[in-house]
């Protein structure tokens, strides 16, 4: 995307504004997430940069809001509440997210393999069907699984939270496998069982291991929609079901404490450091696979 | 099983004798039925905890069998009544022994339904309920209920029940969209302090074309970038691109609070250099163009990543050739390139849009009052003011927009293209 040697001056004039507008929107697109984790070592119980903060002083930085954030209570200048809320909340999403997670891909998992077989009926509208979770707007999936979980008895339940994250995160599954099995050989199926492979034994021998990228990243969107997801767990959470975006969504609402800027700042570095191990991983199959990048 | 007699004789046979033919259709049938085997869990574990459960919601619309399994004697007498002037004695006598003799509970749940259609009810039937049995011990009833509530003599009052007396009812939706009954079940307006639906859907409308012609203006230029960079490069851009897509959607929306309110980052900058007055700090918080600002930065991955990956099909040859013929850049931008990244373009114009159509956490949390949209709403009559035959008329006019959006998408991508990666 260089500019050729020959371009003239207007050429030049626009090649860099629309740079400078990319430029700009990258910025906006980052910005917010890198100014909160300066933020979050201030002392000051604000969410704004004091003038001792930009000034440097060593009073205006310490990590109180990380201990808050780990139940950690024993700072004396403790202004809101502190509890282990924001502990319990981490456990609780992390095991509800990983539950979800393993549901959806088993379910997820089925299913694409029965959509890409070849002669698979109503193929479409059973695509349509599981994506439809993403489609429908989550308050009106919240409101319906509210008066049905209700009838149930699951409301404030871990189960009912487990089978609701499992609807929103099965078409993640679903579309990335069912994707990943379109470039799959299905002679290696065919191979494996004229040596005798029951379904089952290639299944586990042949398939999963090679469509495991594709797997992979189904299950990681699920779990990243559960782990985020608040919407469902306001409606359905009842009192019992306090998770990591419940407790960020009434640390917003009522109490604006800066512990929620430590959250925000571990979850920021989190999704950073998962990006940077990803796209290392691409490149180095991509290094195997003999193709170099760029 | 088809034996060796029923054969043509010719017939392509298997090892075991049966026809090929047969024995194919057999063995499709089989792997067909395999295939339904493999879906089915899925498909069932989404019909029970997703399709139902909205489907039920979705006919509380429409339901209105409430107040009619109250009140049954009334809306008998209701169908005898000329609905003009003051009702006679046995209507009177039919509405008196149904609150008398009713449920309780019943009662009260269907009152609260009758409020919607007129204020006031709850409270003259709440207060009729304790009065009657005390004070009135029997016929006639008409001017004995005037006497303890003078409601009871006004013809509006009665006329209301109009709109009540079938099972079903399009009632919410008309509600949904500022309208209601009026006692020959006519639509007519509601009056004009008690419109706030019809400007509320048009804001939700305002809002995703905003956002969405934001999104779109945005990540043209970042997405073409990113197509015609060196992958070297284009890697460590589409990280900045993916990290906000990556990031829990609160810490987000906390990043810009401390970015948007009064004395945030952007505030203090524009201060600091001068730009602006300290007293005239620009108020971008809790407001309209808060929310705007949020779900443009939300949404903007959703729009790049289509657009993205239509580009990068697109062989830098073509542009080349364009100018080779003689064309200006712009021309060729206008002609050649632009017409081949539509369907990118259209993709992420409709995803976005879906999207913003139906938020509720970001209008929520950052919107302030003149930033509230439709699920707002939705979720104010369904936690709250528990309207749940509202929210559901309002779930469903929403979802019916967003099912046509999709059926468009469907049209200009196929849901089989969806590419998550």
């Amino acid at each position: 995307m260089a500019l050729p040697a020959y371009a003239t001056a207007p050429q030049r004039l626009w090649h860099y504004t629309y740079l400078g507008i990319c430029a700009v929107v990258l910025f906006f697109l980052v910005m917010p997430l890198i100014a909160v984790i300066p933020l979050s070592f201030s002392t000051s119980p604000f969410l704004h940069f004091t003038p001792e903060f930009l000034r440097l002083e060593p009073d205006a930085f310490s990590l109180r809001w990380y201990r808050q954030m780990i139940g950690d209570c024993s700072d004396p200048g403790i202004t809101t509440v502190c509890s282990d809320r924001w502990k319990d909340g981490a456990w609780n999403s992390l095991r509800i997210g990983i539950a979800a997670t393993i549901l959806a891909t088993t379910l997820g998992i089925l299913c694409a393999l029965g959509l890409s077989r070849p002669h698979m009926p109503f193929r479409k509208g059973i695509m349509a069907l599981m994506i439809s979770p993403l489609i429908v707007p989550l308050i009106i999936t919240a409101s319906g699984l509210f008066f049905a979980f209700a009838k149930w008895q699951l409301v404030s339940t871990f189960t009912g939270m487990i089978l609701a994250h499992t609807v929103l995160g099965l078409p993640f599954v679903v579309i990335t496998v069912t994707a990943t099995l379109v470039g799959f050989d299905t002679n290696l199926m065919k191979a494996a069982a004229s040596l005798g492979g029951t379904p089952v034994r290639s299944f586990f021998k042949v398939q999963l291991p090679l469509i495991t990228p594709g797997v992979i990243s189904g299950a990681l969107f699920a779990f990243i929609t559960s782990f985020d997801e608040v919407v469902i767990v306001l409606f359905i959470g009842g009192q019992n079901q306090i998770t990591l975006p419940r407790q960020m969504w009434s640390g917003i609402r009522q109490e604006i404490s800066p512990i929620i800027l430590a959250v925000a700042t571990i979850l920021v570095i989190l999704s950073i450091l998962l990006l940077t191990t990803i796209e290392l991983l691409r490149r180095r199959s991509e290094r195997l696979r003999g193709v170099s990048p760029g | 099983m088809a034996t060796l007699e029923n054969t043509a004789p010719g017939a392509l046979l298997t090892v075991d004798g049966t026809p090929l033919k047969v024995s194919l259709a057999r063995s499709l049938r089989r792997s067909k039925l395999r295939g339904a085997l493999l879906v089915l869990p899925a498909m069932l574990f989404l019909i029970i905890i997703f399709v139902i459960p909205i489907a039920q919601l979705l006919s509380r619309s429409v339901d209105d069998t409430l107040v009619n399994r109250a009140l049954p004697r009334t809306f008998v007498a209701f169908e005898s009544w000329n609905r003009q002037s003051l009702p006679a004695e046995a209507m009177f006598e039919a509405i008196f022994l149904d609150i008398t003799t009713g449920e309780k509970y019943t009662v009260g749940k269907a009152t609260t339904r009758m409020n919607y259609e007129k204020p006031g009810w709850r409270s003259l039937i709440k207060k009729s309920g304790r009065k009657f049995k005390k004070k009135i011990k029997g016929p006639p009833y008409r001017d004995a209920m005037i006497k303890i509530d003078k409601r009871w003599g006004d013809v509006t009052f009665w006329q209301t029940l109009g709109a009540m007396k079938d099972p079903q009812t399009l009632g919410y939706f008309l509600n949904a969209v500022d309208r209601q009954y009026d006692v020959n079940k006519h639509v007519i307006m509601k009056e004009k302090e008690r419109r706030v639906y019809v400007m509320l859907w048009w804001r939700t409308l305002l809002l995703s074309l905003i956002v969405t012609v934001g999104c779109l203006a945005m990540a043209y230029p970042v997405a073409h970038l990113l197509a015609t960079l060196p992958l070297r490069y284009s890697n460590l851009l589409m990280i900045c691109v993916l990290m906000p897509f990556w990031t829990s959607l609160l810490v987000r929306i906390v990043a810009w609070m401390v970015m948007l309110q009064n004395n945030g980052v952007v505030n203090s900058t524009l201060v600091w250099t001068g730009i602006l007055d300290d007293e005239d700090r620009l108020s971008m918080m809790y407001n309209f163009t808060g929310t705007v600002i949020v779900m443009i930065q939300i949404l903007l991955p959703f729009m790049i990543l289509p657009i993205y990956s239509v580009m990068k099909t697109i062989p830098p040859s073509y542009m080349r050739a364009a100018q080779n013929l003689g064309a200006p850049p712009s021309l060729a931008f206008l002609k050649v390139y632009l017409p081949q990244t539509l369907p990118g373009v259209g993709a992420g114009v409709i995803l976005v849009f879906i999207v913003a159509i139906g938020y509720y956490i970001t209008p929520e949390l950052v919107g302030g009052k003149d930033g509230q949209l439709i699920g707002n709403m939705i979720a104010y009559h369904m936690q709250k003011s528990l309207n749940w035959g509202l929210a559901a008329a309002m779930g469903t006019l929403l979802l019916a927009a967003i099912l046509l959006l999709y059926w468009v998408y469907d049209r200009i991508v196929g849901i089989d293209n969806m590419r998550m990666n």
